[in-house]
């Protein structure tokens, strides 16, 4: 396929200068940015929760043609980051961040009621969008951005500024309110501050911090539906037909799946409606029905691989910024797979958190691409020291 | 920029950093293992618990309801059949606010205050989830139309098909076949719980009680795979309802309708019962009612209305009316003479018109001024001499006479195949001692002698005494049912969720047991333990067939008016019963209580005479004498009978006596 592409494009190669011919036919990868390997893993990834999305969308094939247009359209955007040099987002994160703190707020002031929470944001001119999402990136652009620049380990001061930028936008998008967002926005922003060597004892001591926290957060900021999900996720059976009917019926999913699953389209528990959310929160449970441990555990090694795939790119990055950078952004996808798994089986509370390339919805899916996309850039703008 | 220039030692900062990457690779393999244990736990360990919860989900057991047995008369016409009608049913998982659900369809049919009750109520009606609650029937087209229209404002209503009981004779059968009700909070404690899911209506009166068991059939169901919202998707599997018993009576409509004509209303009771089978053509309680609005639950005005009215039409006369049987008890009494040689055929007396008992003032008196002179037996029969019988009772004394008459089933039950029936009253020394708690006197035994004082029976019991009387003493047993399909086979129900009212409390024992025990079943009559009578001379039964023709036949006879152009010989006895055991009340007017104190007129009779085939007993409440008002309405039954004739002559303007 790649010859065949070679071939028929002769022409285009012929008019490329001279260096940049070299370059392309020397490794075409390269010259188009790209991570050969972490790019395949992540289309592995799609195509199933493509057919996953089928499923639970009782064979809609429409929505699947939905939600491969956005995966297209995230394809994109990741080619499009991937060509810009590390640098530039160095050079543009404090704005980036700037700008998507100024939205938070205006969230706050002026956004859209939906659900019972106020999320979105409708600029002029924009279509609507939640501003959370720029924030998943921009935290641990931010810190990266800002760590980069001292000495690491980091000294008490850095920590603590560094702990007040990734605090504020948290805080703002839990107070929406959005824990799930919030919650992986922190952990984006604390993945940095632990990889630029944060101290262990610092880390002790945030834990025990994060008691007295987690008490004014009870009562200071969570809402009465993020304390209900808490409080049933502690005892599902508290609220059978309540908070507790998804995750009750969400295990029963996953559970009656068995080892080899009930088959591709075949599950019950989504076809039949018992699974709410089936197509996006809670699409794991589909995936765990039909295709059963041997499915889950597939996905799981995909993931596992796509993150240290990840990981060895931030190994070899060779620059502050793009080290913690490309780790923050790395290990972050693995939290948001911790938890969605972790929630839908029953195990975390259910705070409302996206499967990574699976779940249906556009924005989250445009995000998740845009870091691939930074990821590498940061892989392929290397400077080599041979050739 | 910065104040400080810090120097970045990059070589050690990546080697940290990489160690920081491997920490968090470690961490992450591990959490991968943590999520992985978590699914291995739910999908390989705990794989059978969540399965079966999973089909619990998906399947559903729904009860499909047999159709009720159809009863149709001796000559095949249907008396109770099952009529498709639309009902509107409500789920009550999906009303969200009752008063809302009650608003709307208030504004699209009319619903009586139950109805509206049931609605308001709806959440806390028990059954099966998504069970459709029927709260309405007989919709009509213009409602289904309006209820399908608002269909999106209503998606808890249901209209469903079904088949509902309805019953083309009503006021001809409503006191023999009964009728059909709702199965109510108290009938749910006693049914069995799986047999009747599905099932609205439960038999509530007559035969259709009584046969509750045989015309209910078996209950079918089907495994239908529904989802969350309880909608079926698709049936699995299928095991039909087995119909309940078609049932074909002796009771023929012709003969009824012939004996109810003949009652023109009045307040009575008239049975017939065919001496060949036991079988009864005819039973029927005057005034009637229509059976049909209790099927669906008859409102409250209505059902006051029935219940209220002096002439208490939902009385069933003929098994629960207790009169005093009056002078058609005298063939009964003269055969017990007879046999216990107290009397003969030649022994005459003279009849002054009043018999004192040695050593008492007090003067019997007979219901003919100055008496009817010399009487021997048969003129005492036929012109109903009472002074005869007062001499014969007391020669007889109580014992004899109660021992002699409960041959005849007087005071027992007849085990008619109908639930209900009252006793009447025997009286003996025994009873009146448990009863009153007083000796008996012997005066009292004159009354009794002549059918009045404590002594009482039920139409039906008359009428199965003057059968074995016909029968010259055979036992018969009266049946309404002369034969049944026989589709049952005794069906094991599954035992799943859903179809044995999971949501139902369990049955207590006590309540089991109470089923049993309420709901009478065929089984439970069996033959009389009476013996057929045997007379001390059998030709006396023939001398006794020939004084009750004298009755009729006779010039003197009592009912001889009805004997004109009579196409059979025929026997009978004339009854005039002196009011004592109606209540008065109050708002009765003048002319109504004159009326309530005449006697009540009775005739008891059998026919063809050389031959009997069929015996009958009339009771007109209040009627006055027996041979003017109930004998001619005997004649017309025994004419529809015998031959077929099922006109009715004009009722004769009443004569008093």
């Amino acid at each position: 396929m790649l010859s065949y592409r070679i071939s028929k494009g002769t022409d285009f190669i012929r008019s490329l200068p001279q260096h940049q011919r070299r370059s392309f036919l020397a490794n075409p990868w390269q010259w188009l940015h790209i991570d050969p390997v972490l790019l395949g893993i992540v289309l592995s990834i799609i195509a199933f929760g493509l057919c996953v999305l089928y499923s639970a969308s009782t064979a809609d094939m429409a929505t699947v043609l939905r939600q491969a247009l956005r995966m297209a359209m995230g394809l994109g955007v990741m080619l499009m980051l991937a060509q810009l040099p590390p640098a530039f987002y160095r050079r543009w994160t404090p704005f980036v961040f700037g700008f998507g703190v100024v939205l938070l707020v205006l969230v706050l002031v002026m956004g859209i009621d939906a659900k019972g929470a106020t999320r979105w944001l409708q600029l002029p001119g924009l279509p609507r969008f939640q501003p959370s999402e720029i924030m998943k990136l921009a935290v641990p652009l931010m810190v990266a951005w800002y760590l980069g620049d001292r000495v690491r380990p980091p000294k008490p001061k850095p920590v603590i500024a560094s702990i007040l930028l990734i605090f504020i936008p948290a805080a703002l998008v839990a107070k929406q309110p959005d824990l799930g967002t919030a919650l992986l926005i922190g952990a984006a922003g604390f993945m940095v501050l632990f990889l630029s060597g944060l101290s262990y004892w610092y880390l002790l001591s945030l834990l025990a911090l994060s008691i007295p926290a987690g008490i004014v957060m009870w009562y200071g900021f969570m809402h009465q539906y993020q304390k209900q999900r808490v409080l049933t996720f502690l005892d599902p059976e508290r609220e059978p037909l309540g908070h507790g009917w998804n995750i009750i019926q969400s295990k029963i999913a996953i559970g009656s799946g068995g080892i080899e699953g009930k088959g591709w389209l075949k599950g019950t528990q989504s076809h039949l409606d018992f699974l709410p959310e089936s197509s996006t929160d809670f699409i794991i449970a589909v995936l765990a029905e039909e295709w059963g441990f041997i499915g889950m555990a597939s996905l799981i090694g995909l993931y596992v691989l796509m993150v240290y795939r990840g990981a060895f790119i931030a190994m070899r990055a060779q620059d502050a910024f793009s080290q913690l950078l490309a780790g923050g952004i790395v290990f972050t996808w693995f939290v948001y797979v911790f938890v969605n798994i972790g929630m839908v089986s029953g195990i975390l509370p259910v705070v409302g958190v996206p499967l990574p390339f699976v779940s249906y919805g556009g924005t989250s899916a445009v995000t998740l691409m845009a870091s691939i996309g930074i990821l590498m850039s940061i892989h392929t703008h290397r400077r080599l020291l041979v050739g | 920029m910065t104040k400080f220039v810090t120097l970045q030692d990059l070589y050690r900062e990546t080697a940290l950093f990489r160690r920081r990457v491997l920490v968090v690779a470690a961490g992450v393999l591990l959490l991968a293992l943590v999520l992985l244990a978590r699914l291995f736990f739910l999908q390989v360990l705990q794989f059978d618990y969540h399965s079966t919860l999973s089909e619990r989900n998906r399947i559903r057991l729904e009860p499909l309801p047999p159709n009720r047995g159809l009863i149709r008369d001796a000559k095949g016409r249907l008396l109770a059949e099952n009529r498709p009608t639309h009902s509107l049913n409500i789920i009550k998982e999906q009303v969200k606010d009752p008063a809302r659900t009650l608003r709307i369809l208030n504004s699209l049919l009319p619903l009586s205050a139950d109805e509206q009750q049931q609605i308001l109520n709806i959440k806390r009606a028990g059954g099966r989830p998504f069970q459709p609650i029927a709260v309405h029937f007989n919709l009509n087209e213009v409602e289904i139309a309006r209820l399908a229209v608002n269909r999106y404002r209503l998606p808890e209503v249901v209209v469903q098909a079904d088949l509902v009981r309805y019953y083309p004779y009503p006021e001809l059968t409503a006191h023999v076949v009964g009728y059909v009700g709702r199965i109510n909070e108290k009938d749910q404690l006693t049914i069995d719980q799986a047999r009747y899911a599905g099932t609205n209506h439960l038999g509530k009166l007559g035969l259709e009680r009584f046969y509750e068991t045989q015309l209910h059939g078996e209950v079918g169901y089907q495994k239908v795979e529904t989802n969350a919202r309880g909608r079926e998707l698709r049936i699995l599997e299928q095991t039909d309802p087995i119909p309940g018993e078609e049932l074909t009576l002796y009771f023929d409509l012709d003969i009824q309708r012939v004996a109810m004509q003949a009652m023109a209303g009045r307040r009575g009771a008239v049975v017939a019962i065919e001496l060949a089978t036991g079988g009864v053509k005819a039973m029927v309680s005057s005034p009637s009612f229509d059976g049909n609005p209790f099927v669906t639950g008859i409102d409250g005005a209505s059902y006051r209305a029935l219940n209220e009215s002096e002439d208490r039409p939902l009385f069933n006369r003929v098994l629960k009316g207790q009169y005093p049987p009056g002078s058609t008890l005298k063939p009964f009494v003269g055969l017990a003479g007879l046999h216990y040689q107290k009397t003969t055929w030649r022994q005459v007396i003279s009849d002054p018109g009043f018999y004192q008992l040695e050593g008492s003032s007090h003067k019997y008196r007979d219901w003919k001024k100055g008496g009817h002179g010399s009487v021997d037996l048969k003129k005492a029969m036929a012109q109903s001499c009472d002074i005869f019988f007062y001499r014969l009772a007391h020669d007889l004394e109580i014992d004899r006479y109660h021992d002699f008459l409960q041959q005849f089933g007087f005071g027992l039950p007849t085990q008619i195949d109908i639930g209900g029936e009252r006793l009447g009253v025997l009286p003996s020394r025994e009873w009146k001692r448990k009863k009153l708690n007083q000796p008996w006197y012997p005066g009292e035994t004159l009354v009794v002698g002549i059918g009045q004082g404590y002594m009482l029976a039920t139409p039906m019991q008359l009428a199965v005494a003057v059968a074995q009387l016909a029968k010259k003493g055979e036992l018969i047993q009266p049946r309404l049912l002369q034969s049944m399909t026989q589709l049952a086979q005794h069906r094991e129900l599954p035992d799943l969720p859903g179809l044995a009212a999971a949501n139902q409390e369990p049955l207590d024992e006590d309540a089991a047991s109470l089923s049993t025990k309420k709901l009478d079943s065929p089984a439970e009559i069996s033959a009389p333990v009476r013996s057929p009578v045997a007379l001390r001379d059998p030709e006396d039964w023939v001398r006794m067939f020939d004084a009750m023709h004298e009755v009729v036949h006779g010039a003197g006879g009592t009912a001889k008016r009805i004997a004109k152009d009579i196409g059979y010989q025929m026997a009978g006895k004339t009854g005039t019963s002196q009011v004592i055991a109606i209540k008065q009340d109050e708002k009765y007017d003048a002319k109504k209580l004159a009326e309530i104190h005449r006697d009540h007129a009775l005739f008891v009779g059998f026919a063809p005479v050389e031959n009997p085939q069929i015996a009958v007993v009339v009771l007109v409440e209040n009627g006055g004498h027996g041979g003017a008002t109930a004998a001619p309405i005997a004649r017309e039954v025994l004419d529809a009978y015998l031959l077929q004739d099922y006109s009715v002559s004009p009722i004769e303007p009443e004569s008093l006596h």
